[in-house]
């Protein structure tokens, strides 16, 4: 069996603990609880969609981190992970598939292509994710590393753990979705 | 007889002169003009004959010469290959610029189709009696012919990318 | 307007209708999207389904558009490179080589035996990397997620390989117009050695897992079958075509690259469906490990890791700071004023799908004036439509997977 005296426990966050109870915000223990159970939607359309699946796979293993479950489906998903080149013929399916995505949902552009349109500075390609869909953290490269695909989502998670319960209902968050046309 | 550069030049001079000529050899490979009206005839003749025997079709593309004549600005290119005798050949059939149509060899080889589509998204060229001719790689509402030389390669609606940066002030490679 | 113009689901909506008064049946149609798990890579696949049986198709491909050919009429040869990586990514390596060679054709250069060799060795290992993504992924397609998280690992050391000889793991922008841009160090050697060593056993278990396994079996036994001909006419190659039971391989036809000098089976199968197919490509790893064992023993001492162009190999930074003809061959290169023929080259290689070949016209500029890359994915996923016509959609969805359809290719 494994040595199980040196597990890291993830720390408590701050609070008053009392016999059977603990008190603390409830924006904390929301943001512990979403922070490490991401469950990932792989957009995957090119060549960092492969170094995905290196990330996916046992030698970086994702799932150590909370996203064991790859989700297909948008609607059960929390994060877009979109990995490689939209062309202009995508971005519409990329809209598509963000808005069926359920509150609170989180967007990650892997890869230079998601980023920023790339080295594909051309007619046919979308020149960056974020001229359809908000974009929450960005990871260049061509193609990330895994470890970067990996820092990438840590970033989220850091994120996602001091986000206010509120922010969905902000105005900010309305006018950051109506600059996007996205209801 | 095996399946000489020099096989080929004699048998479809002899069959079908006026309609083939310069014939040439770059790099071990045989390449020769076709005239567009002639262009399925002959492609059928090198396929079906038996000495001749070009059972595959490596590659259809096209090429825009924006500098020659008026009714030699479009080419379409016919890679041809003969398993047996492991010969390949190269046809070019050049069309006018304005009305690039040529007979589509799709009834020949099936993997004919989509290239054909593709060089038609790419350069307009009409391939007649194509069962389905339309768009393949690009949207389907585009209106131009992307690959031509005066289409630009840029989107030129793009706001977030400054031409200066990235030395594109006019030709510059 | 023909019908076939239309939008497929236009085109379908009349034909429901006609089956709908004509027998009573209602069929359906089924958009197998541009986003799904089960396309690796986006193209859209418009399905009309009686049930579960597939009666027609029509795909849409161009959603990953980039315009390859463009760019390339606007870069210099080594900056095109680049683009050649992100056509089959899964074996970047090959599409590289297969480019090098064409501009080395265009340009006359003759590539001494020693690179020759370091490049079969490399053309190698990735087409074993894109066999492997290839066969695991069918297991994961058909339920056996442990081959794919097995055999990703030996994969891993490929890249760790990779990025030995040129720093890069999937995109690798390999080679130069003449060889290589730096001699292999030995832990290079080290790690062939070693991938050469573990990766039988390994690769031993994934086939036994899966290869003789009953319920595999039954899932790709008959599905997605296509005979010789239709193949050989719809302009398949590669494993796909060598399943279908015609023994055509680039590298044995018409041999390249020192492939002359190895000794090597083709596999082929029977009946061209998918079990043949992932039989075949199963296959093709041993053959490429036999193929990188014999390079290896037959590496020659001499030879570097470059032709001796000065023309078009940049000069070692040492010489151009103290050299003046390197400082002068350096300028030359990097402004464009390389000598280049006018002429029109076609070179093909045996990349991991079939026939990679790259037509390029030079007219005397640092670029090409047009570049054309025949793509195998684009024109044998044609034909797949026709080959599941009939069949259900299980049956398509492990075809699909089976043809190893690379939507980078695809659509270049």
């Amino acid at each position: 069996m494994s040595n199980s005296s040196n597990i890291k426990q993830v720390a408590p966050p701050a609070g008053y603990a009392g016999e059977g109870f603990f008190a603390t915000k409830l924006s904390e223990v929301v943001g512990l609880a979403r922070a490490n159970s991401m469950w990932p939607l792989p957009f995957a359309t090119s060549c960092c969609g492969i170094e995905y699946m290196a990330t996916m796979a046992a030698t970086y293993d994702i799932g150590r981190f909370g996203s064991e479950r790859m989700s297909f489906s948008p609607r059960q998903a929390d994060m877009l992970l979109v990995m490689g080149t939209i062309a202009k013929k995508m971005a519409p399916i990329l809209r598509q598939v963000y808005e069926q995505m359920a509150e609170p949902r989180w967007v990650i552009a892997v890869g230079a292509c998601a980023s920023t349109g790339g080295i594909f500075d051309t007619y046919s390609v979308l020149q960056g994710i974020d001229k359809v869909i908000p974009v929450d953290v960005y990871v260049p490269g061509c193609p990330p590393r895994p470890e970067q695909i990996l820092d990438g989502i840590l970033e989220l998670q850091n994120i996602v753990k001091n986000e206010s319960v509120r922010r969905r209902s902000s105005d900010e968050y309305k006018d950051l979705l109506n600059s996007y046309n996205i209801k | 007889m095996s399946l000489t550069n020099e096989l080929i030049t004699q048998v479809l001079s002899k069959y079908h002169t006026p309609n083939v000529e310069n014939f040439h050899v770059e790099h071990d490979m045989l390449a020769f003009e076709v005239k567009k009206d002639a262009s399925f005839e002959v492609i059928k003749f090198l396929k079906e004959d038996a000495e001749m025997d070009f059972n595959f079709l490596t590659d259809v593309c096209g090429v825009h010469y924006p500098d020659y004549d008026k009714d030699r600005q479009f080419c379409v290119v016919y890679h041809l290959h003969n398993w047996l005798e492991n010969v390949r050949i190269r046809i070019k059939v050049f069309l006018p610029a304005d009305k690039p149509e040529i007979e589509s060899v799709v009834s020949l080889y099936a993997g004919a189709n989509w290239q054909e589509r593709e060089t038609y998204d790419f350069y307009g060229i009409v391939f007649k009696n194509h069962p389905q001719l339309k768009r393949i790689l690009n949207m389907d509402e585009m209106e131009s012919f992307p690959l031509r030389k005066e289409f630009p390669l840029e989107d030129q609606g793009r706001t977030d990318k400054d031409d200066r940066f990235f030395g594109r002030t006019g030709p510059n490679c | 307007m023909s019908d076939l113009l239309l939008v497929p689901e236009k085109r379908f909506e009349k034909q429901i209708e006609e089956t709908r008064k004509k027998d009573g049946v209602e069929l359906s149609i089924l958009n197998l999207g541009p986003t799904h798990p089960a396309t690796h890579g986006i193209f859209q696949n418009i399905l009309l389904m009686d049930g579960e049986k597939i009666i027609d198709g029509e795909g849409t491909v161009g959603y990953i558009h980039r315009a390859f050919e463009k760019i390339a009429e606007n870069r210099p040869f080594y900056q095109v490179n680049v683009l050649t990586d992100r056509l089959n990514y899964c074996s970047s390596p090959i599409n590289n080589t297969g480019w090098w060679m064409t501009v080395e054709k265009a340009l006359g250069i003759e590539i001494p035996k020693r690179v020759q060799y370091m490049r079969v060795i490399i053309m190698e290992l990735a087409r074993i990397a894109d066999h492997i993504i290839c066969s695991s992924v069918m297991g994961v397609d058909t339920g056996a997620l442990t081959g794919f998280l097995y055999v990703m690992q030996y994969r891993e050391k490929i890249y760790e390989i990779y990025e030995e000889i040129c720093g890069a793991r999937l995109t690798t922008n390999m080679g130069r117009i003449g060889g290589f841009e730096r001699d292999w160090n030995e832990t290079v050697w080290r790690k062939i050695d070693e991938f050469l060593e573990e990766f039988p056993a390994v690769w031993t278990e994934f086939e036994n897992m899966l290869a003789r396994n009953r319920i595999f079996m039954d899932r790709t036994i008959g599905a997605g079958a296509i005979d010789a001909k239709k193949a050989m006419s719809y302009g398949f190659t590669g494993p796909n075509l060598r399943a279908a039971g015609v023994d055509y391989d680039i590298r044995v036809a018409t041999p390249y690259c020192s492939y002359e000098d190895f000794e090597f089976d083709i596999p082929v199968g029977q009946n061209g469906d998918c079990y043949d197919r992932f039989c075949v490509r199963n296959a093709e790893v041993w053959e490429s490990l036999k193929i990188i064992r014999q390079a290896l023993d037959k590496m020659p001492e001499e030879g570097g890791f470059h032709a001796d162009v000065p023309d078009y190999y940049l000069p070692p930074k040492e010489d151009v700071y103290n050299n003046m003809e390197a400082l002068i061959y350096h300028f030359k290169i990097v402004m464009g004023e390389i000598p280049v023929p006018s002429t029109e080259v076609y070179h093909a290689v045996e990349g991991g799908n079939g026939e990679l070949g790259f037509y390029l016209i030079t007219n005397g500029s640092r670029v090409p004036y047009r570049l054309h890359f025949r793509r195998p994915c684009f024109i044998y996923y044609q034909a797949f439509n026709e080959i599941v016509k009939g069949r259900s959609l299980s049956d398509a969805i492990i075809t699909l997977s089976s043809m190893n359809v690379i939507a980078g290719e695809l659509d270049a």
